[in-house]
């Protein structure tokens, strides 16, 4: 593992009743980098995401974070190491005020005590005037800067976002993008799950394209539009041998 | 002042200071105390069910181990009944942390097993073999102990506590960590939060007021059969009292008890031959029409409720 990268997966398997989700993957992730993770529906990048952050333990294969093995762990404890996550369909406490969804991580995340603000960081994500609302009254793209904000309060060392650009109107896109960018300058690294490639070439400094829960390109997008075998996977309709 | 002290003040103090005093203006001692007994019930209800979403259709059991944790202890050792209350605490904690896997269910699932668990419970106590130790069927009955004035000094003493637990939880960061595991697990998880241990120790803090409810129950009464202490009917009032309040709010389970049980005496005592048509009506259209609670017509207003 070199000394610049937060996240190294070797072989990483992941098996639902038989069918290989994951299949030996194999990524790193640079201190600071934003990754985009690219791929045909089915092709594992949310299992990828879910594995890294706890949701599933994997059947096989590594990964090591800050230069530790952590596969496997449980969630809470992946976040007090310092990887966090948004999910696809986002996933606040819907009873709960904006304030206290944060609140929540503030407390448990594994952050010093007055290192996060609650009201500051609602205000970064142009949340301060819902604070006091339930999240189950947000709309859904403010709900999704929720579930970013709850991740954030937790200090993440690696940021994993489950396709956050989804439903977002352009000008909401490109501060979404600016945002992004804004954490990986200020050190964070982040692997970005994402379909629209216009917000994908936007934001990120390298991709890796996965098909059939396997990598099959790592480099910039505009070297992987050029791949053969990435044209095949996206175009072909069918899995790239 | 602080939000917490608002609460103790205005909600605890006033509620406790008026159990106190009731038994000098108001004749009915056992229906004081078995309002003492619900309050607390309906509060401990709360903790596991409003806090963490788990709905424990085999409280009882908790109970029923506490009255026994309790009368054992005199029983067997002659404890004086202060310690034998300790007793109670320890019975409950017991059969809780036994019974901490069912966590791992969910839903009607986790409510159908805690019965189960209960029911169990039941039997194995009142297994005629263990008469030695627990009297089986025949029930238990304690000598020398007798003191209802005790008994319910100390019932007031159980319920503030739980009140306290309430007030805690709905103050503090632990309380508000509950709420999120109750809202989503798995977001829960991810805010950092230890969702196993946070349930568990819901879990045993709820059994523990269930079970001292029951040590204070066998003191108050000293005879009593397992069938009285593991009657159902202790599990559905303290959720049906916790729901119809409206439960993770201090406020919720106290109004619910002091309306609902107050409303099951009046018809009771006052005509009986409709006692349970009303009362089930009165269940039903609270289901139909204010499932979150009577505390959710404030609520609705966008009035904070304790």
């Amino acid at each position: 593992m070199s000394p610049d990268d937060i996240l190294r997966i070797d072989g990483l398997t992941k098996i639902f009743f038989g069918f290989r989700a994951l299949d030996g993957l194999s990524l790193h992730v640079s201190r600071g980098e934003i990754l985009g993770l690219v791929g045909p529906n089915g092709s594992g990048k949310t299992t990828c995401i879910n594995v890294v952050s706890g949701l599933y333990a994997p059947e096989d294969g590594s990964i090591r974070f800050d230069g530790a093995e952590v596969a496997g762990l449980a969630q809470h404890k992946l976040v007090h190491r310092g990887i966090n996550r948004t999910f696809q369909v986002p996933k606040p406490f819907m009873q709960l005020s904006a304030r206290e969804n944060v609140e929540v991580a503030i407390a448990y995340g594994g952050a010093r005590q007055g290192e996060v603000d609650a009201a500051a960081l609602l205000g970064s994500l142009n949340l301060d005037a819902v604070a006091n609302r339930p999240a189950a009254e947000l709309n859904s793209a403010q709900q999704k800067m929720l579930d970013l904000a709850r991740a954030l309060a937790t200090k993440p060392k690696l940021l994993l976002v489950d396709e956050l650009a989804a439903g977002l109107n352009p000008a909401e896109l490109d501060w979404v993008a600016a945002k992004l960018k804004e954490f990986a300058r200020s050190g964070m690294s982040i692997i970005v799950v994402e379909h629209l490639m216009g917000f994908i070439e936007q934001v990120t400094d390298r991709v890796v394209v996965m098909n059939a829960g396997k990598e099959i390109f790592g480099g910039t997008l505009g070297e992987a539009v050029q791949d053969k075998q990435v044209v095949e996977v996206f175009l072909g309709g069918g899995h790239a041998h | 002042m602080p939000r917490y002290a608002k609460h103790i003040l205005f909600i605890v103090a006033p509620l406790v200071a008026a159990f106190a005093i009731l038994p000098f203006a108001y004749n009915n001692q056992l229906l004081l105390f078995n309002f003492v007994l619900f309050l607390t019930l309906a509060q401990g209800v709360n903790v596991i069910y409003g806090f963490t979403g788990y709905l424990p259709f085999g409280y009882v059991g908790f109970f029923g181990a506490g009255a026994y944790g309790f009368s054992l202890l005199i029983l067997h050792l002659h404890a004086p009944p202060l310690a034998a209350m300790g007793g109670a605490a320890v019975a409950a904690l017991a059969i809780a942390l036994l019974l901490t896997p069912l966590l791992r269910l969910s839903g009607a699932y986790f409510s159908i097993a805690n019965l189960a668990a209960a029911l169990a419970l039941m039997q194995f106590i009142s297994n005629p073999n263990l008469e030695a130790i627990t009297r089986g069927p025949y029930g238990v009955s304690m000598t020398g102990v007798f003191n209802p004035r005790l008994a319910y000094t100390m019932a007031l003493i159980v319920m503030a506590g739980a009140m306290l637990v309430a007030v805690w939880l709905r103050n503090s960061r632990f309380g508000l960590a509950l709420q999120a595991v109750r809202e989503d697990p798995v977001s829960a998880a991810q805010a950092g939060v230890d969702v196993p241990r946070a349930r568990a120790y819901a879990w045993l803090i709820s059994a523990v007021i269930a079970g001292l409810a029951g040590g204070v129950f066998a003191w108050y009464v000293t005879v009593f059969y397992p069938e009285n202490v593991f009657s159902s009917d202790y599990s559905i009032f303290a959720v049906v009292f916790a729901l119809f309040g409206g439960v993770s709010t201090i406020l919720g389970p106290i109004v619910g008890v002091l309306i609902l049980y107050g409303v099951y005496n009046f018809i009771g005592f006052s005509t009986p031959q409709y006692f349970q048509l009303i009362y089930g009506a009165l269940i039903m259209a609270l289901v139909l029409f204010l499932p979150q609670g009577l505390i959710s017509l404030v609520k609705r207003r966008g009035i904070d409720v304790p």
